[in-house]
């Protein structure tokens, strides 16, 4: 039974593709069929996706590699050149316990690194447009500068005064503990950092993930460090102590890998778990939102008030299903979400280039607004991995490449945003919604339009972010 | 979902969508999902305060339950480290269960209560959890009721659309 919409819907087109998905094509102009494709592929974000959406990372994974290579080295010439020794000389445990390890780690590594860390989906027009009126209205001014106030929520949790920003790019008010992350440009629940190592933000569905990987990471490095110096002096009791290091030089390697890597990875360990016992974030962490430093008064409102339902909550509660629906089909009445504005499309896109002149600089700015998330802090002080690799730049400032990246996207970006902003529902368009209808073929039209002018933007944005990033990586 | 799909594509021949009113988060228990209860002005006239009111706090108490922190989620939570989160390749989370209860809800909610007064509830999950999205709808003039009526839900919101039409 063909579903109602607008157009003539063909029905061999239908009848081919299952009753959960349809063609998302029914543009009168396109004459051949177009697979349906899923949402990971028109996904907003800076994100890669891998088997079909089943894995999803950041765009920079080539920490990620090295963080797989260093530890898959390591394990390996410690399985390959100590342990055949040390499992005959002390105990078979060692191996056994060394493989488990192992295997705990790299399960670890991979579920936070490919599993979604809680990214908030963008708003839909029609959500966005209807924010957008409130704050209006709130501000009792219509539409009038291209420079809009900050906007903010104030809202009491627990006796605790915390404040909601609204995301410019997503075009939400994030929910308590979101941030966006600059680097993938999605808002994340909970957000913690966004960790180079594991190539992923650190978020609420993938925190328990991250804490078992360094936990365990930590068990392993010190177990591997320690059975390396074990065996090298067994061996020097042998032969002496240079003979041992020449029989075997992989133990030298390893000890010198593991020797680095304890310091940060326990360090940090040891970081995430007094985060976890206050219930914090690391966002929260270093900005000092709940330190006492800030009044007396200022307490964490979130903490469950002991050390062990903290705990419990954080590793053993409810993991929330991933809400960007990844490998769902398009639907013709999926409505996209709206293009992130940075000011223009909220303030009545017009053609003019005064306007787009006028939005330069608030592009320019819009970085600044992101740049007071932290992407990527660790305790200074521990020196930990993470802070050591702001972004994965060796440079420190971390804003300054999105900042040059947002200000090269301003020649190619407004032209693409305009005309997607007029196809999206902008307040003007407000009092007549038929023309909001997915069932219409102009509306499919304009999908398609979009979708089109979705890659190309994503197209134009990686050659240039790619060329900001290649030289600073 | 397709029920819904079909459920909208129906109300689309006898209505036209006139405007959409979204239930915003409400924050002040923390983090937890929980929606307003305030009763949005643009509904007073199509439903009973009562009835939508009861509505939003039956979701309310769905993602409460989905949410819970208590001896069964931290049974869960073990059991699927021990088995290395391998468990969930065979078994829902306790959270996804609750969710299709959720949905199988406010399809029931929309066949029974809110299409007839033309309206038409979005579940959350469809809108990242950050809004409840109710869709009010207008008759058009509806010349008889040019649906197929192979479905239920069809069946009853093109009854809804007829007898609004006869209004």
């Amino acid at each position: 039974m063909p579903p109602g919409g607008g157009g003539p819907m063909k029905d061999c087109e239908y009848s081919q593709i299952s009753t959960h998905s349809s063609s998302p094509m029914e543009s009168p102009h396109k004459k051949k069929k177009i697979a349906a494709r899923r949402k990971w592929e028109v996904f907003p974000g800076r994100n890669k996706f891998f088997c079909n959406g089943r894995i999803m990372m950041a765009r920079q994974t080539g920490v990620f590699y090295l963080t797989l290579i260093l530890i898959l080295v390591t394990s390996g010439l410690f399985f390959a050149f100590d342990c055949p020794y040390l499992a005959v000389k002390i105990t078979p445990a060692i191996p056994v316990v060394g493989g488990i390890l192992f295997f705990f780690v790299m399960g670890t590594l991979l579920r936070t690194s490919f599993s979604d860390p809680g990214v908030l989906p963008r708003a839909t027009p029609d959500e966005a447009a209807d924010l957008e009126r409130q704050i209006d209205i709130a501000n009792g001014t219509s539409s009038g500068g291209y420079r809009p106030p900050p906007r903010t929520k104030e809202v009491i949790i627990n006796g605790q005064t915390v404040k909601l920003k609204y995301c410019f790019t997503c075009k939400i008010f994030r929910p308590p503990r979101a941030s966006h992350c600059s680097l993938c440009d999605n808002c994340v629940e909970r957000f913690d950092h966004h960790c180079p190592w594991v190539g992923n933000c650190v978020g609420k569905r993938n925190y328990r993930f991250f804490y078992m990987f360094i936990l365990s990471l930590s068990f392993l490095t010190v177990f591997i460090f320690a059975f390396v110096i074990t065996h090298v002096i067994l061996r020097s009791q042998q032969t002496g102590f240079l003979n041992a290091l020449k029989d075997s030089p992989a133990s030298v390697l390893e000890a010198v890998v593991c020797f680095f890597s304890v310091w940060s990875i326990v360090g940090l360990s040891g970081f995430h778990t007094y985060l976890i016992s206050s219930n914090q974030t690391t966002n929260e962490d270093i900005k000092g939102s709940w330190s006492n430093k800030r009044g007396k008064e200022n307490y964490n409102p979130y903490s469950y008030g002991n050390i062990f339902t903290n705990c419990c909550v954080a590793l053993c509660g409810p993991i929330s299903p991933s809400l960007i629906d990844r490998r769902g089909y398009i639907l013709p009445d999926t409505p996209q979400p709206a293009a992130p504005s940075n000011g223009m499309a909220a303030y009545g896109a017009t053609q003019s280039q005064s306007d787009m002149a006028a939005a330069t600089p608030l592009l320019q700015s819009e970085p600044s607004l992101t740049s007071d998330e932290l992407h990527l802090p660790g305790k200074p002080g521990l020196g930990t991995p993470c802070a050591s690799l702001t972004l994965g730049q060796p440079t420190p400032p971390s804003s300054m490449p999105n900042l040059s990246a947002e200000a090269v996207l301003t020649d190619i970006l407004p032209l693409k945003e305009e005309h997607v902003g007029h196809q999206f529902l902008t307040p003007e368009e407000a009092p007549s919604p038929p023309r909001m209808l997915a069932g219409s073929p102009l509306a499919h039209s304009r999908t398609m339009h979009i979708l089109g002018l979705a890659s190309q933007d994503s197209l134009h944005e990686d050659s240039v972010r790619g060329l900001v990033k290649l030289s600073s990586v | 979902m397709a029920t819904e799909v079909h459920n909208l594509q129906e109300l689309r021949r006898s209505a036209s969508l006139a405007t959409k009113v979204f239930i915003q988060r409400d924050y002040s228990d923390g983090t937890i999902c929980q929606f307003q209860t305030k009763f949005p002005p643009e509904l007073d006239s199509r439903i009973e305060r009562q009835l939508f009111e009861e509505t939003v706090k039956t979701l309310n108490s769905f993602y409460a339950e989905a949410e819970k922190i208590g001896g069964s989620s931290y049974l869960e939570g073990c059991l699927a480290c021990a088995t290395a989160y391998f468990i969930f390749l065979c078994m829902e989370t306790h959270y996804e269960k609750v969710l299709k209860k959720i949905s199988r809800y406010i399809q029931e909610q929309n066949e029974k209560i809110f299409a007839p007064r033309g309206l038409l509830l979005t579940d959350p999950v469809e809108r990242g959890m950050r809004v409840i999205e109710i869709s009010i709808y207008e008759d058009r003039c509806s010349s008889g009721s040019s649906s197929s009526g192979s479905s239920s839900g069809s069946g009853s919101s093109s009854g809804g659309g007829g007898g609004a039409g006869a209004r």
